[in-house]
């Protein structure tokens, strides 16, 4: 190494380093506007999520209390986790008919990936997914959800 | 008045010392298990212990049908999870014979860039982080943050996308999809020279990663290197150019190629890549063409009999898929050959008789991702 | 009413009431405790300022919960880790574990003796107060050696050893550089060091050599104390926390105070040799100008100084990334150590030339 390759050396390197220091320094000094965390818990209010964001498996249920789903179970099969498990019953029609319907819709939030294929595969567009997120809870069997509401019968029509 | 245990051991008859790095370790990036033999600040020896994450997910998905089996390896590399999805769509869609709309096959090369794009933001914090500075891994996150924030608008999830079905996509773009993204490219733009002022161009950085981690031509092939490793060391093996999968025969890209082979070269690389990716994007970007964005299919896949295979360019090398169908719903055998495996094993290769600085460094370069290696 | 004259009224009235040797032992337990609560409060001021100036450097917020905008933050940590068991673990040298961070505490403490803090605040104007702050610096190293052998633990025996040698090879760039203020002053006392600087700091004073020798000063002080990009003792990315590892609690919390304190002591030398310790800024023959600077209290002049200082070792730490080893011991004895020598046959010719100011 020769003595001008030594100071050429210690030259490039010191400035190599001082450009650095530029960028922190900037940052340092422009933080007020540069700032990239969100205080979670205070922004609640003005949190903003996606409108496809999947949070959970909801079933949207109308003013009258009532559904879309079936019970045909295309969701159940098209799970992979077995995070569904459809229970059906029996009704019996206005002509006295038996007909298949929903009994209880169980949902395993504890162990669902949120892939979405069941809602794709729900030929009723019964189920959907919902943009939230804060699902903690001190049991686990809280995570064990009935979708379909109390009382709640399936809509006129949907087949 | 020492007992065995006070005594730090040694090898007997040498200076050498064994140590566990990880599985609980800040630079190994996971559950990653290394015996290293050291004499000093010299290791000696490299051995990788694994499984500390394997969930068989090969096994899992033969219980599980075509449609299912894709999200599963999400979970794989979960850095690029949208590309890993990508391959197992594209053995899906070999084996059926499905042919895929160009919008959706447009939607796919962006999301992948996009994919890329944050890996890559992502392992040059890391590798940075491995060197002792820490302010580049927030500036990585800042723009991941970004593209995250994408993902989640049109593939509503932000890690774990399973964006991709046989046939397709699962979602149309989401219309502020083209606006963000152009957003965040000239956002990127501005950045990334940014990176080169902070971590490529610094002296320590330099030293710290020049003519560390050296590994030959030869030797990266023979290892089974794929990805910026392999092309750190003159390798050509970008999928993306051999084997040119969906639109990727229409854009114009370059395969980064460089010859030093050390960790220098491979820092270089994914440098470079994040440059290409931005300009594929670009693009395609504006010209997304109109049409369905997922082929009309069967609600259950039947997969002849037969042997499938697909691969992709992941961030992190070559992923394949191979499926034996034996013609039922599910598939009779699946195996990934994930690139992170055959990377890692070139780890003892690269690092002995080096210090011990310089494994943290290599290991960051090779840009490991421990479910990956597992599976 | 100054510092001196209160210090000199409780001075006279203890030996005037107590027998001296009783007085002596007062005035002792008096310093203790002022220096033992300087001590408290550097460490929670200068952790404080780490995080801010970190998480500012990397877009962040910091501590923003406890007190306001997160002031406290240091306090709740501090009694944290009171209230923490100090764990000794089995098969480890107890004596030697437990005596290294009081060892690491007591060096960093001495070393407090020859600093002016202001103008007539010092615990002892020694006579060789910079050879006294160099010799007794180059003792905190036989704790951090203590605490990595007696930790019967690789990762902390490889970081003490490391950090052995690299305090015993920055010592020597950090001694040459401090000697070139000692030329250009003719004394090693602090206070005449001071003195030497009432018509301007030796940085501006001293020609190419004093910047030079200042230069490599930051980068020698940022070595011995263990800071990145010299954080090799630790090198939390390699060693996982390095010659510390086995530590918790209070022991913990005495080595991470040490770290602290030592380097508000190597930026307030700095402060002292270069930067005039707590002369104010003058230029000149602006009258007006210096009469200004000298109503800003000496004290404050002093810890603006030294808080300078810190905050550029902050600096360092958060954009520079961590030297390997070689090159660690390279930079030394390759480009800092010959630099020195011949700074210090340059300031010895500008000395004896009197061509410095």
């Amino acid at each position: 190494m020769t003595l001008k390759q030594y100071f050429s050396n210690i030259f490039t390197g010191v400035k190599s380093l001082a450009t650095g220091m530029k960028v922190t320094g900037g940052y340092f000094l422009r933080h007020h506007k540069e700032k990239i965390t969100e205080q979670y818990p205070d922004n609640r209010d003005t949190l903003v999520l996606a409108e496809r964001f999947r949070g959970e498996v909801i079933m949207t249920h109308d003013d009258n209390n009532e559904h879309a789903c079936t019970g045909c179970t295309a969701c159940e099969l098209a799970c992979p986790n077995g995070t569904i498990k459809i229970i059906t019953k029996f009704d019996l029609t206005p002509e006295g008919k038996k007909k298949k319907a929903l009994d209880t819709f169980i949902y395993h939030l504890e162990l669902c990936t949120m892939c979405n294929l069941c809602v794709e595969a729900c030929p009723t567009s019964a189920i959907t997914m919902a943009p939230t997120f804060e699902h903690s809870v001190f049991d686990r069997s809280q995570l064990i959800k009935k979708l379909n509401k109390p009382g709640s019968k399936i809509r006129e029509g949907v087949e | 008045m020492y007992r065995e245990t006070d005594i730090i051991q040694t090898i007997p008859g040498t200076d050498e010392m064994v140590i566990n790095v990880g599985p609980q370790h800040p630079s190994t990036h996971g559950v990653l298990h290394l015996v290293i033999t050291i004499d000093g600040e010299t290791v000696k020896k490299v051995e990788p212990h694994l499984g500390y994450i394997h969930r068989s997910i090969e096994k899992m998905c033969e219980s599980l049908s075509y449609r299912q089996f894709i999200y599963t390896t999400s979970r794989m590399d979960y850095l690029s999870a949208h590309i890993n999805n990508h391959a197992c769509a594209l053995a899906v869609e070999q084996a059926m014979g499905i042919e895929v709309p160009l919008r959706a096959q447009y939607i796919r090369v962006v999301m992948d860039e996009l994919t890329r794009i944050a890996s890559h933001c992502l392992w040059w914090g890391s590798v940075a982080m491995d060197c002792g500075a820490v302010t580049p891994f927030f500036l990585a996150f800042r723009e991941r943050e970004m593209i995250n924030t994408i993902m989640e608008e049109t593939c509503g999830a932000r890690l774990t996308m399973n964006y991709m079905v046989p046939g397709g996509v699962m979602f149309d773009l989401h219309p502020n999809f083209q606006r963000d993204a152009k957003a965040f490219l000239a956002h990127f733009r501005s950045k990334i020279d940014e990176y080169d002022e902070l971590v490529t161009g610094n002296i320590i950085f330099q030293n710290r990663l020049k003519g560390t981690g050296f590994i030959s031509k030869a030797d990266a092939i023979s290892y089974g290197c794929t990805g910026p490793t392999a092309r750190g060391s003159g390798v050509s093996c970008d999928v993306r150019k051999w084997y040119p999968y969906e639109v990727y025969q229409q854009v114009q890209f370059d395969e980064i190629l460089e010859t030093a082979g050390d960790s220098y070269a491979r820092y270089l690389v994914r440098l470079a890549e994040l440059r290409q990716s931005m300009s594929i994007i670009e693009q395609l970007i504006d010209n997304i063409p109109t049409g369905d964005f997922q082929a009309k299919t069967k609600a259950v896949l039947k997969p002849p009999k037969g042997e499938f295979y697909s691969r992709v360019e992941t961030a992190r090398g070559e992923l394949g898929v191979y499926i034996v169908s034996e013609g039922g719903t599910t598939p009779y055998r699946i195996k990934f050959r994930s690139p992170g495996f055959s990377n890692l094993s070139a780890l003892d290769h690269m690092v002995r008789g080096q210090k011990l600085g310089d494994l943290v460094a290599v290991m960051g370069t090779l840009d490991l991702v421990i479910p990956d290696i597992d599976r | 009413m100054s510092f001196e004259t209160l210090a000199n009224w409780v001075h006279n009235w203890l030996y005037e009431t107590l027998h001296p040797t009783v007085a002596l032992l007062v005035e002792f337990a008096i310093v203790g405790v002022l220096i033992i609560g300087l001590f408290a409060v550097l460490g929670l001021v200068l952790v404080m300022m780490e995080r801010k100036v970190s998480s500012w450097m990397q877009l962040r917020l910091g501590p923003n919960r406890i007190g306001p905008w997160g002031w406290f933050q240091t306090v709740a940590d501090t009694l944290k880790l009171i209230v923490k068991e100090g764990m000794t673990p089995n098969n480890v040298d107890k004596l030697l574990f437990n005596m290294a961070p009081m060892l690491v505490i007591v060096v960093s403490m001495v070393i407090m003796a020859p600093i002016m803090f202001a103008k007539g605040i010092q615990i002892w104007d020694i006579n060789i107060g910079v050879l006294f702050v160099a010799a007794v610096s180059s003792l905190s190293i036989i704790g951090v050696l203590m605490a990595g052998w007696a930790s019967n633990n690789k990762y902390s025996l490889l970081g003490a050893m490391r950090s052995g040698a690299q305090i015993v090879s920055y010592e020597l760039s950090a001694g040459l550089s401090i000697l070139v203020i000692v030329v250009l002053t003719g004394s090693l006392k602090m206070s005449d060091i001071v003195m030497a600087q009432a018509d301007g700091w030796w940085l501006f004073k001293g020609h190419v050599p004093a910047i030079i020798a200042f230069v490599i000063f930051i980068i020698a002080a940022t070595a011995e104390t263990n800071r990145a990009p010299f954080d090799l003792a630790e090198a939390e990315s390699e060693l996982t926390a390095g010659f510390h590892t086995e530590y918790s609690g209070m022991k913990f919390a005495l080595f991470f105070l040490a770290e602290y304190v030592n380097i508000f002591v190597v930026c307030a030398i700095g402060a002292t040799l270069f930067l005039g310790g707590w002369m104010p800024f003058h230029i000149g023959n602006w009258e007006g100008f210096n009469h200004v600077m000298d109503y800003i209290p000496s004290s404050v002049w002093f810890f603006g100084k030294t808080f300078l200082l810190i905050f550029v070792i902050m600096w360092f730490r958060w954009t520079f990334p961590r030297l390997r080893i070689d090159q660690l011991l390279s930079l030394e004895w390759k480009y800092l150590l010959p630099i020195s020598m011949f700074n210090i046959l340059l300031v010895t010719i500008i000395a004896l030339a009197g061509w410095h100011f």
